[in-house]
């Protein structure tokens, strides 16, 4: 009868022997509980519903996403901090403070949040945020899709915060491998959480990347060719063609590892002809572009800021367009190189390491292009160009262990070593984080009207930077020791001294995630004295710095041409001036609440299929497709802005600025 | 602003992990003629990679020390956008390096084939043509190594030794989950695969004790699959087959089924005799009795394709449609799905902790098999 | 694209004061186009699994054994039809002629209905002689490509029903024609997709 209700889950089910987790979890419930009371005494349930959750303007959604890759980013990190301890301590028989299977759920979870619901979100909310204002666009092209894909993305979240607290989160490494993720070999509810999470978030980020790319073709302010996109725009393009590209083989290989888990059937079993290195192959076709998913728009950030800050044009605009299609293009070639100990033979391994070695040559071009920006330019090094140089050295390192660990021999011996595990947090850290920490803080004013704190903003930055290079020089170092990743304690005393300066430098990093958090707080608190009226703080180049901090929901009260690139800098040489009069009704999207609940419905259903709950996932099911089809039947979904609101509201911008 | 530190501290950092490569750990000082090779070829490439990687550096902090806002000394071009001749050159620089690396790679890569018998087993010294390379069949265990040595009719789990100086080859595959296996100072890891053989030729030069593991992530107790590595003379090695022989325990089909069992943290075992064909029922899956070997399976499987319709029965019997079917063959989970009511049972958390799994006195529970359940230091001897 | 040319565009004017318009059909076109090609990339895979896996038939039945070519090709006939009459309701619509659109896209539905019936027929029929998607890869492959097929066709036949209604209720006006359009595209590229399993899984399967 229980079983009935609750599936497999039951009181047991809980972790509440595990002290970290419990712990946890009391922290979690008082701060859910205190955050909801807050909420709920100053009366915000109305306004977050209705200004926020379901808003279809591509700002708010923006600022959404941002929020909520920041707060997995303290999930992620926490993980982090936990490895890194285990590894610190556990040495010489000491089987440090994690056992086995908490350990491999937290280096599995943290891999798939980082990447999934930090990195991503961060990414896209960036994309979401600017693109549209720098193309000179009044939203996205399907507002309705933006708020549906940023819920989608939420419930994956939630489902794979339930995991902590509820049954366990899966034990097969962030791209839930098989044969571990097998139904033989994983019976638990790990894998399941681990496949719907990134199924309901995968469609989101799917239906995020058609969204964006049609926004991109289809709505750019007149005169604003292919070859006149501001580079950011170019490089949100681009990683959303590889989104669309990629992210249905994903689907259909989760999908199919699914069927193994629910149906019994035979794709990546070790018997009955299943093929596990199917699953390899499938996963990493997704997961090699995804890297530049990842990286391509963060390329994009630094161009704009290298630009802005010395004062110049992009140099190359040109041949970084040409470099960031062809990287576009080469990414679909070398998933391979994540398997050549497979053995695929010698002529096979050769061009896949070959492909991606061709990779750094777009990529070579690209940095020598940032550095001839900055060439006779005149560098103001306000934080965000502090980031571009952080990045430029640090990113040039990971890019060259990247073409190292591409020669096959060579990867022979460093394949699943810690100096694998090295590269990459040295791309993604050095490039990517850098990158978003860099647009986070080049674009705040735009979206709130005022700077975020500079003295927090170093604090966090140097933290950001140095805790970088003393936390992972030494995993380099023990990787070129022979010491391979996911291990949970080691017999070598001597290495131990490594991961010890390996933890303290995940401490200097926690600083710098900690500042960030002040620096977003004491900006507030000082809002007044850090308050910019003039909508261009930076001395910027493109359309987005042409408004007012923060836009009116409508953007742009009048659609600008474009003649050029760098349009916002041209306007201003030549003294372009915005009409003040002559404002006509702006014809804008309405505010739904079907993405909430989509999504809603689809967190149920994956909880319930998780823990073979039948009866809810069915209804679930039901209800999903009962208020899909039900929202296709409301044609209501646009109202216009009537002319003098649009005039009261620009007026006040007008005197404002002055 | 100045930001030039970065830059310092990355030089002190190279400085340091180039002094490592003196210090002699597996992967910069191995003890195995392919490992030596493969660590050159990470010299050469990052020296390669360093002709173009420091020259950028230096520059990234020249330019942006130079062209700081507040030295007015230097040249303020705020045109300077595009220029041919640059361009050729930035896109040409990284090419011709990656030209030179990519030539590296292909031979380099052809040479170093895990597949490819060796040439030399160490600088100067040619392989022997009339000794025949020393055949080691490798097995992943959960979560431990099997190696059988069919010249000499013996096998160890968690030992590997070899004479030095001589060829060997490595037959590789796994009982289940993937494992990468891995001794860094002898050459670099093959993935071992259920239902798959993969193979590797390698040399040991020097004498010694090593560590091995495996690579690949591969469940609860892979951070336990470790296994030494003995580097012995020839007579030490002789001396050592003699010794595991005294061990008394053979190694059959049957008690192969039982090492098979998950276990961790599992101490040498030294086996007298093989069965002959155990490591090929490994690789085909049927060491258990009555599974069919894959061999036949597939061998089976191209002659239904040339058949007329109904015109051979299957290999296996079908199992009836329905609910209540016997599990398929390798004692398959039903999918979740098709579970009776009956079959779900309420899940405790995987953390949870709890009894021993019955082990030997039921050697079928589910528990046994369940990555779920770690042993408590339970060697499987035998 | 942008409809202006750079040389219709005055260099000295930096915003637009007139009237716009709005191209909310094409976006939508171009949208649901590119949903399409993922699904097609889904597809993709699934057709990739079944190459890999389509010979492992685990010492059951192997793809002469079971398949009955008959039978599947009265399934494409239907299928093919169905395309015709979703044709047929597309040019009416064009017309204007709300009843004759509503009349060919019951027709194009019966069709679809009947498509799925054969399969599911065929699908339980295989399940009775024990060719069940858990027997060995091969059959798990193919009832995932075929299915997926199925499932896509369920779903169109749903927003036939859906569209008829809408259709009933407001008539071809604009964002009917739109989503009309939408369906089209996504019932041909079923029919592409169903060309794709006809020649690769029946015939090669039954040729091999």
């Amino acid at each position: 009868m229980l079983t009935t209700i609750f599936g497999r889950l039951s009181l047991e089910s809980f972790p509440i022997h595990e002290p970290i987790v419990l712990g946890t979890f009391i922290g979690v419930a008082i701060l859910g509980v205190a955050l909801l009371g807050a909420v709920t005494y100053f009366r915000l349930w109305g306004y977050l519903w209705s200004e926020w959750f379901t808003s279809v303007d591509h700002k708010k959604i923006g600022i959404m996403y941002m929020i909520l890759g920041i707060v997995m980013l303290l999930r992620g990190f926490a993980d982090a901090l936990m490895m890194r301890l285990q590894q610190a301590i556990a040495f010489g028989g000491s089987d440090g403070y994690l056992n086995a299977h908490h350990y491999d759920q937290i280096f599995s979870a943290h891999g798939t949040i980082m990447i999934f619901f930090v990195a991503i979100p961060l990414v896209v909310g960036i994309i979401n945020y600017v693109m549209p204002l720098q193309i000179g666009a009044r939203d996205v092209a399907f507002p309705f899709l933006n708020n549906l894909s940023f819920w989608l993305t939420v419930a994956g979240a939630a489902l794979v915060m339930v995991s902590l607290f509820v049954g366990e989160f899966s034990r097969a490494g962030w791209l839930n491998y098989v044969p571990v993720a097998n139904l033989q070999n994983s019976p638990d509810t790990g894998p399941d959480y681990y496949l719907w999470a990134l199924q309901i978030a995968g469609i989101g980020t799917l239906l995020s990347g058609i969204n964006m790319v049609v926004t991109l073709l289809k709505m750019r302010a007149p005169g604003m060719s292919m070859m006149k996109m501001p580079v950011f725009c170019w490089t949100a393009l681009c990683s959303n063609v590889l989104v669309i590209a990629i992210f249905p083989v994903l689907t259909a290989a989760f999908a199919m590892l699914m069927l193994d888990r629910y149906v019994g059937t035979d794709f990546f079993t070790n018997d009955l002809g299943g093929n596990p290195m199917m699953y390899w192959n499938l996963v990493w076709i997704w997961g090699h572009p995804e890297v530049y998913v990842l990286v391509l728009p963060v390329f994009g950030i630094f161009s704009e800021i290298t630009s802005t800050f010395s004062g110049k044009p992009l140099f190359g605009y040109s041949s970084m367009v040409y470099a960031t299609v062809v990287i576009t293009i080469l990414s679909f070639l070398v998933w391979l190189h994540h398997f050549f100990t497979m053995g695929s033979g010698a002529s096979v391994n050769s061009f896949f390491g070959i492909a991606t070695m061709v990779i750094s040559i777009p990529t070579g071009a690209k940095i020598f292009n940032w550095l001839f920006t900055m060439y006779r330019g005149r560098i103001r090094f306000e934080l965000p160009m502090m980031w571009v140089v952080a990045f430029l050295l640090t990113f040039t390192v990971g890019g060259m262990t990247g073409v190292l660990l591409a020669v096959p021999p060579a990867d022979f011996v460093l394949h699943n070593s810690l100096f694998l595990v090295a590269h990459f947090h040295n791309v993604i850290i050095g490039g990517v984080v850098f990158g978003l920490f860099a647009g986070m803080t080049y674009w705040f004013p735009k979206a709130f009207g005022f700077r975020l704190d500079p003295f927090w903003g170093k604090v966090s930055f140097w933290g950001w930077v140095i805790g970088y290079w003393v936390a992972w020089t030494p995993i380099y170092v023990v990787g070129l020791m022979g010491t391979t990743r996911r291990v949970r304690h080691f017999d070598d005393p001597s290495l131990q001294i490594w991961f010890v300066i390996a933890l303290i430098g995940a401490a200097i990093i926690l600083v710098g995630i900690l500042a960030f958090i002040i620096q977003i707080a004491v900006s507030i608190k000082n809002r007044e004295a850090l308050r910019d009226t003039t909508g261009d703080p930076w001395d910027a180049r493109t359309l987005e710095w042409s408004i007012s901090s923060p836009p009116p929901a409508y953007n742009f009260a009048f659609t600008p041409i474009v003649h050029t690139l760098d349009t916002w800098h041209d306007m201003k040489e030549r003294g372009a001036k915005t009409p003040a009069s002559g404002y006509r009704a702006i014809h804008m999207p309405r505010n739904t609440g079907a993405g909430v609940i989509l999504s809603g419905l689809a967190l149920a259903l994956g909880f319930a299929m998780v823990w073979y709950i039948w009866w809810l996932a069915a209804v679930s099911a039901v209800g999903l497709f009962v208020v899909a089809i039900g929202h296709t039947f409301n044609y209501n979904r646009d109202y216009h802005i009537p002319a003098d609101e649009v005039a009261a509201g620009e007026a006040a911008r007008l005197a404002v600025e002055g | 602003m100045r930001d030039h530190t970065p830059f310092v501290r990355t030089a002190g950092l190279a400085a340091v992990a180039l002094s490592l490569a003196g210090c002699g750990h597996a992967v910069l000082d191995p003890a195995g003629d392919v490992a030596l090779q493969q660590r050159d070829i990470i010299f050469i490439s990052t020296g390669l990679m360093l002709l173009i990687i420091v020259p950028v550096m230096i520059l990234i902090v020249l330019f942006a020390w130079r062209y700081r806002k507040g030295n007015d000394a230097a040249t303020y071009d705020p045109h300077f956008e595009h220029s041919t001749s640059l361009e050729l050159v930035i896109w040409s620089a990284p090419l011709a390096i990656i030209i030179a690396l990519g030539a590296l790679t292909w031979s380099s890569t052809h040479l170093l084939d895990p597949f490819r018998p060796l040439d030399r087993v160490s600088a100067g010294k040619p392989v022997d043509h009339a000794q025949k390379p020393l055949h080691i069949q490798v097995v992943a265990l959960d979560w431990k190594w099997l190696f059988i040595y069919p010249e000499q009719g013996i096998a160890t789990v968690n030992e590997l030794a070899l004479p030095v100086d001589r060829q060997v080859r490595f037959d590789i595959t796994s009982s289940n989950m993937m494992n990468s296996f891995y001794a860094p100072t002898l050459a670099g890891m093959v993935y071992a695969m259920p239902g798959m053989q993969s193979t590797l030729h390698a040399v040991l030069n020097k004498p010694g004790t090593y560590e091995g593991m495996s690579a690949n992530y591969s469940g609860a107790g892979f951070s336990d699959m470790r296994f030494k590595l003995r580097g012995l003379s020839d007579k030490d090695f002789e001396a050592w087959v003699a010794r595991v022989k005294t061990s008394n325990r053979t190694l059959a089909a049957a008690d192969y089924l039982k090492l098979e069992k998950p276990s961790e943290k599992v101490a040498p075992i030294g086996f007298t005799s093989v069965q002959a064909d155990l490591f090929d029922r490994v690789v085909n899956r049927c060491v258990a009795p009555d599974t069919p070997c894959m061999r036949d399976i597939m061998a089976h499987d191209r002659m239904a394709e040339g058949q007329s319709p109904h015109a051979m029965p299957p290999m296996l019997p079908m199992p009836a449609a329905g609910h209540d079917t016997p599990p398929p063959p390798g004692g398959k989970p039903k999918g979740a799905l098709f579970k009776n009511k009956d079959e779900i049972a309420p899940q405790p958390n995987i953390d949870k902790p709890r009894g021993p799994a019955p082990g030997k006195t039921d050697p079928d529970s589910p528990r046994n098999r369940d990555m779920s359940l770690l042993l408590p230091a339970a060697p499987a001897r035998g | 694209m942008t409809t202006h040319a750079d040389t219709d565009i005055d260099r000295d004017a930096f915003y637009v004061t007139e009237e716009e318009h709005h191209d909310a059909d094409g976006a939508t076109a171009l949208g649901f186009w590119i949903y399409l090609m993922s699904d097609a990339l889904i597809f993709a895979t699934l057709f990739a699994a079944y190459g890999v896996l389509g010979t492992s038939y685990a010492g059951g039945p192997a793809p002469r054994q079971i398949f009955e070519l008959p039978l599947v090709a009265l399934n494409t006939t239907f299928l093919l039809l169905s395309s015709i009459t979703f044709g047929m309701a597309a040019i009416d619509s064009h017309a204007g002629k709300v009843r004759s659109t509503q009349v060919w896209l019951v027709i194009t539905a019966l069709f679809g209905i009947a498509f799925v019936g054969v399969e599911l027929h065929e699908f339980a029929g295989l399940i009775a002689e024990g060719a069940t998607p858990q027997r060995s890869a091969f059959l798990s492959a193919f009832f995932t490509l075929v299915g997926t097929h199925g499932l896509h066709v369920s779903f169109g036949l749903v927003w036939i029903a859906v569209m008829l209604v809408q259709i009933g209720q407001r008539g071809l006006i604009p964002a009917n024609k739109r989503r009309l359009m939408c369906l089209g595209m996504f019932w041909h590229l079923l029919d592409v997709v169903w060309i794709g399993v006809f020649t690769f899984v029946y015939l090669l399967g039954v040729v091999r």
